[in-house]
């Protein structure tokens, strides 16, 4: 378990660590994109941009699909992880804020701020 | 708390946030209050420094100036052990209606979000929609990652990556 986190890790790593790669990410994130696509858009060569696609795919960050002759990318599984993990970040911050909130709440309540009529705990 | 998610007593109180578009973050909550006191506490300064820094977010506010009325400004200074200089946080309040509306600029970068709060009382709660809109896609993507792009934030969106995963 360990190693394949590991293994993992070093994907993700080398697969995030270039602007062109995580500009497909995001793109992909609006719409899946052949690699003719993707290629044109940021400006490369096809066998450029299949390098990144390859590092992507065995990232787990994207999927692709042969159809004839055209290669689909999609988003994998991890990639919508993380954005699952970005909203999971702004939870936490936001709820860690309200409970603090809370508290200052509660303790106004105390003190009898005008409306404050019920008195809880 | 440590180590505790999703402390909240009440299920009817959990914090809830959206993605609304690629501009837009939206933050819900209820508050076990009438909107007089949850407004005063988003509204008074010496109210508001006690709880938008959590302690958790291992940041303390070191200023926190207001003047909470159309046109005023704010600025916020916090510090981190992990950057060696302060931040600071400042903008203008667009719109204050009492009890109800708050709108402030974020300008200590032009990727600044404009930021709506609205407050309904409901049976003697107040339901709070924070609602952030970003000038791009890539602010908002940005938001909350600290330092705009490098190391330590992919290291702990992987961190999280490998944790939603096991």
């Amino acid at each position: 378990m360990v190693q394949y986190n590991q293994a993992r890790l070093d994907a993700s790593f080398a697969a995030l660590s270039d602007a062109t790669r995580r500009g497909v990410l995001e793109q992909l994130c609006r719409a899946d994109a052949s690699i003719t696509d993707l290629a044109g858009k940021f400006d490369m060569t096809l066998t450029g941009m299949k390098k990144h696609v390859d590092v992507l795919e065995r990232a787990g960050l994207v999927t692709t699909q042969k159809a004839g002759r055209v290669r689909t990318c999609r988003l994998g599984a991890r990639a919508l992880k993380e954005e699952a993990a970005w909203i999971e970040r702004h939870r936490q911050l936001w709820s860690a804020r309200f409970e603090a909130l809370d508290k200052v709440i509660e303790k106004m309540k105390r003190r009898g701020a005008p409306n404050a009529g019920r008195k809880k705990r | 708390m440590p180590g505790g998610k999703n402390a909240s007593p009440a299920d009817g109180l959990c914090t809830n946030v959206e993605r609304k578009s690629d501009l837009e973050l939206v933050v819900t909550r209820l508050f076990d209050a009438p909107v007089s006191i949850v407004f005063e506490a988003w509204s008074k300064p010496e109210l508001f420094k006690l709880w938008w820094v959590p302690k958790s977010a291992g940041m303390s506010l070191v200023s926190c100036d207001m003047d909470v009325r159309k046109g005023g400004k704010y600025r916020l200074v916090f510090s981190q052990p992990a950057f060696d200089q302060p931040m600071a946080f400042f903008g203008s309040y667009k719109e204050v209606t009492p009890n109800k509306r708050i709108v402030w600029t974020n300008e200590e970068s032009p990727d600044g979000a404009v930021t709506t709060v609205t407050f309904e009382e409901k049976a003697g709660r107040t339901l709070v929609v924070l609602h952030e809109r970003y000038p791009t896609k890539a602010a908002l993507d940005e938001a909350l990652a600290g330092s705009a792009e490098g190391l330590p934030e992919q290291f702990a969106q992987l961190d999280e990556l490998l944790a939603v995963g096991k």
